[in-house]
């Protein structure tokens, strides 16, 4: 029984290794929109959460955590993030990576730099102005789009409802 | 699932909010806001011109930064044809301290803008507008004393590089206008800072 107890405690800590694994961001991947376009589109069971954002805005800056905790709680669960961030490439080294450096060892980030935006936006979502931050969660064909700070909640109601859908 | 529903309703809503405001063809309205200068303007004040090129902006935004001396090259190039540029900050400085009276001035006198900088106390004009982010333009026309939108949306096709545009939206629309056409492209979308409000 004893041993029993340790074999599952200690598959236990693995797991918890497991999903805790860190990301490095020593390097963060620049890409235009032709790279971004397949993450916005896929067809598979798993939950997406994509933020646009950057190190200068204010409300970006506040929601950061929100994606970060979300992570953690869904690590388990077929859900994913992307940080698409808007921040000048010329401040990839100076701002964004000492940043996301400091706030996460979770989420996925890359910059986006694809000057065609009158195009990128609306393929990302009609209904965005192009005002950050801005959030789209999806799964399959269910697509939920936020323009505007998000709230913990939010992301975490629209994963629940959207992990139980058929 | 309700609460599915919920978050849809909440987001076609949003949606909602989002596309109140000014389209193309609708008529504009005038406003009187206090300029950098401490006088109030009106679009009224100008009796002599043809229209307007209002831009929704800001002192802290760096997109706004980005294009700050094309604004300005706008203003140069279109004011004496009769298309000034009016620009209005209608951030709450509660919310961006960057973005007060007091520094629209400073920034206002660093950079020498010829055109008038308004401040929209209250944040009272750009929901008027449907304007959402900064910089936001819109290109008015004046017909027999009314003012008419003709444009909606960004500069041109390149925030980071200006030697590398390709389009520029807003001198296209102002061009056909000033040749009595319609412009060709009437509407365009650009990533920006939201404009900041209390909640």
């Amino acid at each position: 029984m004893h041993r029993l107890v340790l074999i599952f405690l200690t598959s236990l800590i693995l797991l918890g290794c497991n999903t805790g694994r860190k990301l490095n961001y020593d390097k963060i991947e620049v890409i235009d929109f032709s790279k971004l376009e397949p993450m916005l589109n896929k067809n598979t069971d798993t939950v997406y959460i994509i933020n646009f954002w950057a190190t200068w805005c204010a409300p970006c800056v506040k929601e950061f955590p929100h994606f970060d905790e979300a992570a953690r709680v869904y690590s388990d669960k077929k859900v994913k993030f992307l940080m698409v961030s808007l921040d000048f490439p010329n401040q990839l080294e100076k701002s964004l990576i000492p940043f996301v450096k400091s706030r996460t060892n979770l989420l996925p980030v890359v910059l986006l730099d694809d000057p065609n935006q009158n195009e990128w936006i609306n393929k990302v979502n009609p209904a965005w102005s192009g005002a950050l931050p801005a959030t789209f969660i999806y799964r399959k064909s269910q697509k939920l789009f936020y323009e505007g700070p998000i709230e913990l909640a939010d992301i975490t109601n629209a994963i629940d409802d959207l992990l139980v859908k058929p | 699932m309700k609460r599915l529903f919920l978050i849809l309703m909440a987001t076609f809503l949003a949606a909602g909010l989002y596309a109140q405001g000014l389209k193309i063809g609708d008529k504009a309205p005038d406003f009187r806001l206090k300029n950098v200068d401490g006088k109030m303007v009106s679009l009224a004040d100008y009796p002599q011109v043809k229209g307007f090129i209002v831009i929704f902006s800001c002192n802290h935004c760096p997109f706004v930064k980005a294009y700050e001396d094309r604004i300005i090259d706008l203003h140069k190039k279109y004011a004496p044809k009769g298309f000034p540029v009016v620009a209005i900050n209608s951030n709450d400085p509660e919310v961006v301290p960057e973005d007060s009276f007091d520094k629209m001035v400073e920034r206002a006198q660093q950079k020498n803008f010829p055109f008038v900088y308004l401040f929209d106390e209250g944040q009272k004009v750009y929901p008027l507008y449907g304007a959402a982010r900064t910089p936001h333009v819109f290109v008015l026309s004046k017909k027999a004393n009314e003012l008419f939108v003709e444009y909606i949306g960004t500069i041109d096709d390149n925030y980071k590089d200006a030697s590398a545009v390709k389009e520029k939206y807003v001198e296209n629309a102002v061009d056909a206008l000033l040749s009595g056409k319609k412009p060709a492209v009437t509407e365009t979308k650009a990533v920006g800072c939201s404009i900041k409000v209390k909640k």
